[in-house]
């Protein structure tokens, strides 16, 4: 017999606290010559105010397709088949398309893996940011960008003024995907939705984008839903991890549980396989 | 410096200094580069993007001209090369890149495209080239079927066996990898290392593997070059660079990598699981 598995205390479940999102029993289905398959199946999963939730999965796990259904954004060949998606006590799947409209930016915001490709390049950063803002509220234009210049300071761009009259290839990588978290940041939502939003990033810069979204979670008490290949930046940054493999969540647990007492073989094998810059090396061959 | 298997001295590259309607200033892609592998090592090079890691590597495949230096094979220039010398380097030196999906004809069989290298340099007859093909296959993990497939009918991770055995079925002396693994999910990636360090070590290969995952470099390398705005900032053996450092930006490098095993508990049998 081993000795008792640590207690996996989630630290931000409250009585009485309505989980910023809450999905449950989803299951998604794509099309494939007219052919409707389940690709996710019965996955729950849950965000608590203020928390960094990270799903993690390797390619096809369905970790995007079930983090897109919480914005209605599927693409067009698949279709939620089955279960609940709550945004605090908002029922997603019975919203018209209009009222998810308003839900996107307002209450939740995506922020893309590949900055460079959402952002349009012919439009100046500071519009791009303040448009959730000119969208939702409307308002003079010069207000709107009086707070894109704000937004910018927030996700440290230096020189914010000069920053929202710049076109995005004038801005690095690492500018480029903060500029992404302002715009998602605009309107103060509740939760924020980053799908791999460092892969594309150098490891220096991945760092600050880690650092960054930490600094909003703490001080504004934004959730945030993590989706990532990237074990180590779990680790970094998550309070609560799922690890979906197949279309189906196989195990979840407090970050720390999870690294120190995997349970799940598929889980073991996700964490030998990642290599890693302090793991005891084996010996290698030849001289 | 030399005397090292694969010797570089003094490389540089600039891009750049024309343009259509003015002239640019020139940019210095890869500036005074001095670096050795020893025969049957492997040098492992990190950066991050545009530090001129791939350009380097693309000097010493013979693929860009360097602007000032040396590469050196066996104590040959290989920029003097020509004639059967040179066909005898293209022989020796064999590429792996990142994409495959990119660096396969789409239209050739894993047959034709594994068969390939052996037709250009004339080696066998057609029988014996499909034999040693499907040899290869098998050597790489790959069912013998995948001769008559084509690539977009592969994984990424089977494709990369492929790119392996395609690197060396002309049992090349050196193999220049650029970012071998860094398309693959980790599962994958772990199963494609551990190939590409068998294959090294069965056939006794000199080994130039770039990435920007630190953690592939140091599972990979024997010795260590960080390269930084075209330059090497440090160079040494793995070991030594990971463990104790000597220059500000490997540190910085180092401290950045988000890592799983801070917490982890250690392993309780050597080795752990698989």
């Amino acid at each position: 017999m081993t000795a008792p598995a640590p207690p996996d205390r989630r630290s931000h479940d409250r009585p009485g606290v309505l989980p910023t999102l809450d999905i449950a029993d989803l299951t998604i289905e794509f099309s494939r010559r007219r052919v409707w398959t389940p690709v996710v199946r019965g996955v729950s999963l849950r965000v608590m105010p203020g928390e960094i939730v990270g799903i993690i999965g390797e390619s096809g796990s369905g970790k995007t397709l079930s983090s897109l259904a919480a914005l209605r954004l599927l693409p067009r060949q698949a279709r939620i088949a089955g279960g609940r998606i709550r945004l605090k006590d908002i029922d997603i799947l019975a919203q018209t398309e209009t009222g998810m409209r308003k839900l996107r930016g307002d209450r939740m915001a995506l922020i893309p893996q590949d900055a460079m490709q959402a952002l349009n390049p012919t439009m100046r950063v500071g519009l791009q940011v303040g448009e959730p803002i000119s969208l939702h509220k409307g308002g003079p234009l010069k207000a709107t960008l009086r707070a894109a210049a704000r937004l910018l300071e927030t996700v440290h761009i230096r020189g914010p003024d000069r920053g929202i009259r710049a076109f995005p290839h004038e801005f690095s990588g690492g500018m480029q995907q903060r500029a992404m978290i302002a715009m998602g940041l605009a309107l103060a939502p509740d939760l924020l939705i980053a799908d791999e939003p460092t892969t594309a990033l150098d490891v220096t810069v991945q760092a600050q984008v880690l650092r960054l979204l930490r600094e909003i979670r703490d001080e504004k008490g934004t959730s945030v839903l993590f989706i990532t290949h990237d074990l180590g930046v779990v680790a970094e940054l998550c309070d609560w991890v799922y690890v979906m493999k197949d279309g189906e969540i196989v195990e979840e647990g407090s970050v720390r549980r999870i690294f120190a007492d995997p349970r799940q073989p598929y889980t073991r094998m996700l964490l030998a396989a990642t290599p890693s810059i302090h793991a005891p090396l084996r010996p290698r061959g030849a001289a | 410096m030399s005397g090292d298997f694969l010797q570089i001295d003094g490389l540089a590259k600039d891009f750049g200094g024309s343009g259509w309607f003015r002239r640019s200033a020139p940019v210095a892609a890869v500036a005074d580069v001095t670096l050795g592998v020893p025969r049957g090592q492997t040098l492992g090079i990190v950066g991050e993007s545009g530090s001129g890691k791939s350009t380097l590597l693309r000097m010493a495949l013979r693929l860009i001209r360097p602007s000032q230096g040396s590469i050196r094979l066996d104590g040959q220039d290989i920029w003097a090369l020509s004639g059967p010398r040179l066909k005898a380097f293209r022989r020796q030196v064999q590429p792996i890149f990142q994409n495959p999906a990119s660096s396969f004809n789409p239209r050739q069989s894993i047959g034709q495209i594994l068969t390939a290298p052996l037709e250009v340099h004339g080696i066998g007859t057609r029988a014996e080239r499909r034999e040693k093909a499907r040899d290869l296959l098998a050597r790489v993990g790959l069912p013998v079927d995948a001769f008559d497939r084509h690539p977009h009918q592969l994984s990424g991770g089977q494709k990369q066996r492929v790119a392996i055995a395609r690197a060396v079925i002309l049992q090349p002396q050196v193999v220049l990898a650029d970012e071998p693994t860094s398309a693959l999910d980790v599962s994958v990636q772990a199963q494609v290392l551990e190939l590409f360090d068998a294959t090294r070590r069965e056939l006794g290969l000199t080994a130039v593997f770039v990435s920007h995952n630190l953690a592939v470099i140091r599972q990979v390398s024997d010795r260590v070059a960080v390269m930084r705005h075209g330059r090497v900032v440090e160079y040494g053996p793995a070991d030594q660079v990971f463990a104790d450092p000597q220059h500000d930006y490997t540190r910085t490098l180092l401290a950045a990598v988000p890592d799983h095993r801070k917490m982890m508990r250690p392993a309780r049998e050597p080795g752990g699981p698989e």
